[in-house]
């Protein structure tokens, strides 16, 4: 073939983190065609982690974390709309606001939003949050501004566990409400989970964990404080629901893709599968909706809620759009993430619930400076770092070269490690609220059970 | 040429001008063992994967061979962060950057972009109407020793004696103990104690009467790891003014000699200012100002492209041929000033990449940009110019420049 690049017309739908990195990288590779973006959200897009920690802290303005961009993209952008499906058949997008948009490749990057208080007439109390979005930021900093009695926070994973904290630098009362043993565990395993419960509780913390809230109670319209399975309650002013995210996949209901509640299914290269396990050539997908196989972690589908991931795989799946046969690349990076609370800078490489062992192979924890690093079945497969971040790139070395766990002693910190304890992961088959990087098993839509004999289902009815 | 004298021809001073057709020799031995016991690393991959790996240490104690590292201190003295190993040089690394950088203070280096940039219009002022001009003598040294001495609080009057201690310090740094004499590395050792001391009595004027240079920062500091004793505060202090006055000073004077050879570049950066960024992260890459590392050693066996480079046995990173790796830089041997991609180990890697290089990009980024317009007329005297003795801190001793004719 030519190295013309591919032409035709290209929609995104997520105009987001992935949805614009995968803009950028398309005109970066050639691609002239015309280009749509559609995005949920009225502003263009921006960043996400400073969310739950500089915008809580007020050291940036919720409308002030737009994404720096790489070049000029020229295309058409259609915000505040959200696609309500895909015609697979006439390759149609179906928008909120009536249009049809028609594509000859199509990049679905529509994310995940925040899992929402299951009990919706309790949701609806005035101080019930969530925090996902540039308007739930500034929600919630408003309401931190007017300097409430006490804080409730549902869910010590990542988000959580970053509310608590900036609750906490603000001098804020917090109570953190975990169903799990302690903070993070779902992400991290039971040793660091442990950690982090003591350090939340030295920063005055009211952690409760292996506690579930059973009502939010309110009066005339507005929250007033919590019922827990434990028989006790608390009166509060602010709720904050940090139970993870959904994926938004429910709009792809009837388009025949593999999407359900775990993610979108696609292969290495991120071409969408069908719900037959078929792979498609014109439906690419990335980000945090996205369950792709990876070869580090037995090829399970992984689904990653990471920044970096959602960069790095817009990036192969926009490549992957205008190119063709051997040019196309896989999406193979090792995920990577970090998070800052309570004074700590939390990094980790690899998959930490993706271990039967862990070893704090360097600093320790009562320093709360630390290398902490994941086995399975005698190979590393994870790090995790605590103010010790530029040893990672060490062990994603490690990692991708399979390197025996543990990890050889001599450090040249002069620290005997630890002997491995058993990491005390959640069973990864469980949709947890913690984790934020999810194995998802091999098959690309287990909700598979029956083939139907007639045409391709869809979402629009054809004329 | 038999690999294992690499070490001996990078030291060789007759190839100070041009080391790279030795690097590419590195490029093709892999791992190379040389006849001193010592191991010379220069490909890419391998080089960052040692900066990154724990078993490798930064502390000369770990050599089963004390001979083999430079004396440059008495017993009992404090180490640098540059010669320890975590957790102490991460305390110590900690505590020092408090004052420097983000997150405790973010605004340093970007509050001495009006004084680099009065200084470099001061020092080009000087060399208006010179017909010839030594840019190492009037404008790359002075630039960044000036910076750093205002960075620490050295008044300007002391700055001759800073200047006086820094060569002998430098000229005892050679790679190969033996081929210094006993002399030169006593001068080396004085120098750097009379540095040290003239630091800690400095500081102890700082605090009772305090500035807001980063001595004053240093000593008034009360952090969680509490501040540097008298003695780690000499030691480091001293660190950061010799690394502050040798490193810049070729980066800059590299810079200017790679515009001076490449006409195209020189034009394209005079003309657009705003794409020197890039441009020094490819000086960086293209002639960075530390050539190797000779102070590593691995605290137990590590094997390395299938060769075993035993405990205690001393380590050589070559920085500057890991930079020209084809297997990591697509023509490597050309100067791209708008090269993507471009993580060169100009600064190192890892726990120990360069404390100072946000202070170097800004320095050498201004001193280039006010430079070039100058240039317009001159060309070079000698090429190549005469070089410094050092192998590891490479660069020109003098970079003669003299206006063309028929201006």
């Amino acid at each position: 073939m030519s190295g013309e690049p591919w032409d035709g017309r290209i929609v995104i739908v997520g105009a987001s983190l992935a949805g614009l990195r995968a803009a950028e990288t398309l005109r970066d590779e050639g691609f002239t065609g015309p280009l749509t973006l559609v995005g949920e959200e009225p502003e263009p897009p921006y960043d996400r982690p400073p969310l739950s920690k500089q915008v809580l802290l007020g050291k940036a303005r919720a409308e002030e974390i737009g994404l720096p961009r790489r070049r000029k993209v020229d295309a058409r952008w259609k915000l505040g709309v959200r696609a309500d499906g895909i015609d697979p058949v006439e390759k149609r997008v179906l928008l909120a606001d009536g249009e049809l948009l028609p594509f000859d490749r199509l990049l679905i990057a529509t994310g995940t939003r925040a899992r929402p208080w299951p009990n919706p007439a309790e949701a609806r109390l005035d101080g019930v949050l969530t925090l996902r979005t540039s308007e739930d930021a500034a929600r919630l900093v408003e309401r931190l501004d007017a300097g409430p009695r006490r804080v409730l926070v549902i869910g010590a994973g990542f988000t959580g566990s970053e509310i608590a904290s900036a609750c906490r630098e603000r001098g804020l009362e917090v109570t953190v409400v975990e169903r799990g043993p302690a903070p993070l565990v779902g992400a991290l395993g039971g040793a660091l989970g442990a950690f982090a419960a003591t350090v939340q509780r030295a920063h005055g913390v009211d952690l409760r964990c292996g506690v579930t809230v059973t009502s939010l109670t309110g009066r005339d319209g507005r929250f007033t404080g919590a019922e827990f399975s434990d028989g006790s309650r608390m009166d509060a002013d602010v709720a904050v629901v940090a139970l993870g995210a959904v994926r938004n996949t429910e709009w792809l209901a009837g388009s025949g893709l593999a999407a359900g509640p775990r993610g979108l299914a696609c292969d290495a290269g991120c071409r969408a599968f069908t719900m037959y396990g078929i792979v498609t050539d014109d439906v690419f997908v990335a980000g945090d909706v996205a369950r792709f196989p990876h070869p580090l972690f037995e090829y399970q589908m992984l689904a990653l809620e990471h920044w970096g991931n959602a960069v790095a795989q817009a990036e192969v799946a926009a490549r992957n759009m205008v190119t063709t046969g051997p040019r196309r690349r896989p999406h193979l990076t090792v995920p990577v993430f970090w998070s800052s609370q309570f004074g700590l800078n939390i990094k980790s490489v690899g998959v930490p619930t993706f271990s039967d062992q862990v070893v704090i192979a360097q600093g320790s924890l009562r320093e709360r400076r630390l290398v902490a690093v994941y086995g399975y079945r005698g190979r590393i497969t994870a790090a995790v770092t605590v103010n010790q971040a530029k040893w990672l790139e060490h062990y994603q070395f490690l990692i991708e070269t399979a390197a025996p766990f543990p990890p050889t002693t001599g450090a040249a910190n002069g620290i005997a490690p630890a002997a491995p304890v058993p990491s005390d992961v959640p069973d990864p088959q469980l949709l947890s609220h913690g984790p934020t990087v999810a194995l998802t098993g091999h098959l690309p839509d287990r909700r598979l059970t029956l083939v139907p004999p007639g045409p391709v289902p869809s979402a629009i009815p054809r004329p | 040429m038999p690999p294992d004298t690499l070490r001996e021809r990078i030291t060789d001073y007759a190839n100070r001008a041009d080391p790279y057709p030795l690097y590419a020799e590195l490029h093709e031995n892999g791992v190379t063992r040389q006849n001193d016991g010592s191991y010379l690393v220069g490909t890419y991959h391998e080089i960052a994967a040692l900066l990154h790996d724990p078993r490798i240490s930064s502390d000369s104690r770990h050599r089963t061979d004390p001979e083999t590292v430079p004396r440059i201190r008495r017993e009992g003295q404090s180490m640098a962060f540059i010669g320890l190993d975590d957790p102490e040089h991460d305390r110590l690394r900690r505590i020092t950057m408090r004052p420097f950088g983000p997150p405790h203070t973010p605004h340093r280096i970007d509050a001495l972009r009006a004084d680099i940039t009065r200084i470099c219009d001061e020092l080009l002022d000087g060399l208006r109407d010179k017909d010839r001009i030594d840019i190492v003598e009037e404008f790359a040294y002075p630039l960044p020793v000036t910076v750093i001495c205002r960075l620490l609080g050295v008044p300007q009057a002391d700055v001759p004696r800073i200047h006086a201690w820094a060569n002998d310090i430098i000229a005892s740094l050679d790679v190969t103990p033996g081929r210094i004499g006993e002399h030169q590395l006593n001068a080396g050792v004085e120098a750097r104690e009379a540095m040290a001391e003239y630091l800690g009595d400095l500081s102890d004027r700082r605090r009772t009467a305090p500035s807001d240079d980063m001595l004053s920062a240093l000593v008034h500091d009360s952090g969680p790891d509490g501040p540097l004793t008298r003695s780690e505060l000499m030691a480091n202090a001293t660190l950061l003014l010799i690394a502050g006055h040798e490193t810049t000073v070729n980066l800059i004077t590299n810079g200017t000699l790679t515009f001076l050879r490449h006409p195209d570049a020189y034009r394209q950066l005079r003309d657009e200012p705003e794409l020197m960024p890039r441009a020094v992260e490819e000086l960086l890459r293209y002639e960075p100002p530390v050539h190797l590392l000779p102070q590593r050693t691995p605290v137990t066996d590590v094997e390395v492209c299938d060769v075993t480079i035993p405990q205690g046995a001393p380590l050589i990173l070559v920085l500057a041929a890991g930079n020209r790796d084809p297997l990591r830089f697509d023509h490597p041997d050309r100067f791209d000033p708008a090269r993507e991609d471009n993580q060169h180990l100009g600064f190192g890697s890892g726990i120990h990449s360069c404390f100072g290089a946000p202070l170097a990009r800004v320095e050498t980024q201004i001193a280039l940009n006010a430079l070039l317009p100058h240039l317009e007329h001159f060309q070079l005297a000698e090429d190549p110019p005469p070089y410094r003795r050092s192998p590891i801190l490479r660069g020109p001793r003098h970079l003669p420049i003299t206006r063309t004719s028929g201006t």
